[in-house]
């Protein structure tokens, strides 16, 4: 009765996606299965939504890693993989982008944000030169004590 | 009946928050009282209103009401009570209605809270808590109105996406809202601010608790969806580099980076044009966020919904007030002039640093994130920015500023002096060291990432308790001397050496479970095992098991250690009638701080299934030590240098002196 009911609730089941790498993908090559399993994770599952191959459910997915595998066998480099794909899916396919003319500010943006960023820092502090007093108290009197009770409120 | 209630209550609030939009504003700007006090009043009564308006689509909710359309969409008679309440805001509408919920609150809160603002400051921060209370309350009613009803009701509803049917769902939403938000105060004392042209110190004090105070439940709101994801997608990943996961981490940068700067500011004066940009920023990021998640533009398990009218409407929302933040500040940042000098070796200096970093990273997560919509609208070429992108530029950009870490708090400011510094963390820096080297001797040269990884988490944590321990002398004056002086220390001290110890603990658990997780996919028959990390797992066999709104198979497994047996693990997977949809409920195990993760998988024609086991080390480190960093968000907050209002109100009787305007709103 209760394999019945177990078979009756996987058979429900079974229209659930295959998952992640099955174990009948995995190759008994250790070093060419680790291999596949860091160029999955470079490679996007074009029908999923931010997933590497390596993660994804999907039966794309899963295509994806069979064929990884195979040209890992048939002596691949990983380059090799890589580019086979592109040339099949485009660029879209690589979850690292290649670095070229378009996708240059990309990879160089933070650098640039971090050039400039840093400069503007330096230059700031050699140029910067006492500001008169006049200007950095625009605050009267009363304020002033206002502010000067405020900020030693915490040591009474 | 009780619904049209709660949909007349939003129009209400909506209706105040024009009001509080205008009138005390107005106020501000003639120097009227009267009409600036009017924001006390409209503050918290529209705050009641939308807790209403949220009460009553609770309610609609709770008795199941299929004659809402909210309701029939995303609710099922049968769901437990739990899922019900929660599923309020599991869904586009009602999130939207929580969103808004948070803001009036937090504009109540500076009503109630803000006693000792000067008037016109008080008036003008709600009156822009009020722009954007209306803005988003018109988004809500005009495109996104929960209260919509249904012609003919169905009998029974669509029910709850059951992967958001999970006391995750109760906690994560709310507690990143808080944070989202709760940004939305710094914004609108920037703003102010701006509009005033005067920006002290102490303008300095009264943000800070505020932004402190959402960074907290943004940091916490952040970890427990990633929990919520490594438990419930299935296979023990905890961060995906996903655009709505960097939609919420933007924010958390810019409210980190803010809080530094807020620090120097108060403290000295210096960096007053850059904290107000990073108020205005953070802000800017949340809403670039709710966009990116609400619109569509990107797709994800967040976006419940996806309508272009509604992404239009609230791009809209998002140029005039990013639009118009950056301008007013454009118009008015020359005026605030520039506070005290500092040495580059300095507090100031070592705060400056962590802002540079903070900032380029939070740029590069924008970049990354809107990167390939852009090069897709101006090129129509399509490329994919994936985690590792996000690993090989964010991740470089950590290893300098967390270095920096330990330096801030032991140098002085304005002059600060390294060799000094060093007399204080050269036995972190050391037992760091010591940590590299070991680990270099364990694994080989090739294992520099994770050897500069744990080097890094080691340094972090000693450096943060190297600072009080110099503070207090240790080791150099009597045991009771030292702990009376460890006890006396000001609780935002002990907030910064918590905060900074749970970032060290964090980064362990990160390279733990990034360098040395084990995994083992397999095909099991009842009675096998498989074993991984020195953990012996059988299969038992499987059982049929009918939950309250699902049915699910279990898998049982016999976990031994070294032939004892150790726990019996139950990893599941569940079909949800009310949508025919299946999940699989992952079992774990807790030893010390590492785990052992089952992920059950399809079943075989033999009565086996597949499986897949992992062990990650420290993996829990990952939320305990961001629980850490919130822990000593809080202790800062309960110092009592930044509840300005108790000692305020103690000395009133003697802040007669000051002139009409500027006394204590209360």
């Amino acid at each position: 009765m209760m394999r019945l009911a177990v078979a009756l609730l996987l058979s429900l089941m079974m229209a659930l996606p295959a998952q992640a790498v099955l174990p009948d993908e995995v190759l008994d090559d250790p070093v060419l299965e680790a291999r596949a399993r860091d160029l999955s994770a470079e490679i996007r599952c074009l029908v999923c939504q931010n997933e590497s191959i390596d993660a994804s459910n999907a039966q794309l997915a899963r295509d994806l890693r069979i064929l990884v595998r195979e040209r890992l066998v048939a002596g691949d480099s990983d380059e090799e993989v890589l580019d086979f794909l592109v040339a099949r899916y485009g660029d879209f396919v690589l979850l690292r982008p290649p670095v070229n003319t378009s996708t240059a500010l990309l990879w160089f943006g933070p650098l640039i944000v971090l050039a400039l960023a840093g400069t503007a820092i330096l230059l700031r502090m050699r140029s910067r030169r006492p500001v008169p007093a006049s200007a950095t108290q625009a605050l009267t009197d009363e304020e002033k004590a206002r502010l000067e009770a405020l900020l030693n409120s915490d040591q009474k | 009946m009780i619904v049209e209630i709660g949909h007349y209550a939003l129009i209400l609030g909506l209706v105040l928050a024009l009001v509080q939009s205008v009138m005390p504003f107005w106020g501000a700007r003639t120097g009227d009282v009267g009409l600036m006090r009017v924001a006390d009043v409209t503050a918290p009564v529209q705050c009641a209103f939308l807790a209403l308006s949220f009460a009553a689509l609770t309610y609609a909710y709770v008795v199941s009401d299929f004659s809402v359309l909210n309701v029939v969409a995303n609710s099922h008679s049968e769901k437990p009570m739990l899922f019900k309440v929660t599923g309020v805001w599991g869904n586009h509408e009602g999130s939207m209605l929580l969103w808004v919920l948070i803001l009036a609150v937090f504009g109540a809160g500076i009503a109630f809270f803000g006693g000792n603002l000067p008037r016109p400051l008080k008036a003008n921060v709600l009156s822009v808590q009020a722009w954007v209370t209306v803005a988003f309350l018109l988004f809500i009613v005009l495109t996104s109105n929960p209260f919509e009803r249904v012609l003919t009701p169905p009998a029974e509803g669509d029910d709850l996406n059951p992967i958001l049917q999970d006391i995750g769902l109760a906690i994560h939403p709310p507690l990143l809202y808080l944070g989202y938000v709760g940004l939305s105060i710094s914004f609108s004392f920037a703003i102010a601010a701006l509009i005033e042209g005067r920006l002290d110190a102490a303008w300095a004090r009264w943000v800070r608790p505020w932004t402190l105070a959402a960074w907290v439940f943004l940091t916490l709101g952040i970890s427990m969806g990633s929990y919520w994801a490594y438990y419930e997608l299935g296979w023990g990943g905890w961060w995906f580099w996903d655009p709505v996961e960097n939609a919420s981490f933007m924010p958390w940068l810019a409210a980190t980076a803010l809080l530094h700067s807020a620090i120097v500011m108060e403290k000295r004066e210096a960096l007053k044009v850059w904290t107000v940009l990073l108020a205005i920023i953070a802000f800017s990021l949340s809403l670039l966020g709710t966009f990116l998640v609400r619109s569509g533009v990107l797709t994800s398990v967040h976006a419940f919904a996806t309508d272009p009218e509604r992404g239009l409407f609230i791009l809209l929302i998002l140029m005039v007030f990013i639009g118009g933040a950056f301008a007013l500040f454009a118009l008015r940042a020359s005026e605030l002039r520039q506070g005290g000098m500092f040495a580059p070796v300095s507090r100031e200096g070592a705060l400056v640093v962590n802002n540079l970093f903070l900032s380029v990273a939070t740029a590069t997560v924008l970049l990354g994130t809107l990167y390939p919509l852009l090069l897709e609208a101006l090129t129509g070429d399509k490329i994919s920015v994936g985690p590792p992108f996000f690993n090989m530029t964010f991740g470089p950009l950590m290893i300098p500023l967390l270095l920096a870490v330990p330096f801030g708090p032991v140098l002085a400011w304005k002059r600060g002096n390294l060799v000094q510094a060093m007399e204080r963390l050269w036995w972190a820096g050391a037992a760091s060291l010591v940590a590299v080297a070991s680990i270099f001797a364990l694994f080989g040269i090739d294992a520099w990432i994770k050897a500069i990884a744990i080097g890094v988490a080691v340094w972090l944590m000693l450096g943060a308790i190297a600072e009080p321990l110099g503070r207090v002398k240790a080791f150099s004056s009597p045991l009771k001397d030292t702990a009376r002086r460890l006890i006396n220390l000001p609780r935002s001290a002990w907030g910064t050496t918590v905060a900074h110890f749970g970032v060290g603990v964090m980064l362990l658990g990160i390279v733990g479970v990034s360098a040395f997780e084990e995994e083992v996919i397999t095909t099991l028959n009842p009675g096998e095992t498989a074993s991984i990390a020195g953990y012996e797992f059988t299969f038992e066999g499987m059982r049929p098991n009918t939950g309250e709104n699902y049915s699910e198979v279990v898998a049982r497994y016999t976990v031994r250690e070294d032939g004892l047996v150790l726990t019996v693990m139950e990893p599941s997977r569940r079909v949800y009638p009310a949508r025919n949809f299946p999940t699989t409920e992952a079992a774990f195990h807790t030893i010390g701080f590492s785990q052992l993760y089952i992920s059950p998988g399809d079943p075989t024609d033999s009565g086996g299934m597949v499986v897949r086991f992992y062990h990650k080390p420290l993996v829990t480190l990952i939320w305990i030590g961001t629980i850490i960093m919130s822990a000593g968000g809080v202790l800062s907050l309960m110092d009592r240098r930044l509840r300005v209002g108790a000692p305020m109100r103690a000395r009133k009787a003697k802040a007669t002196a000051i002139p009409k305007g500027l006394e204590p709103a209360e």
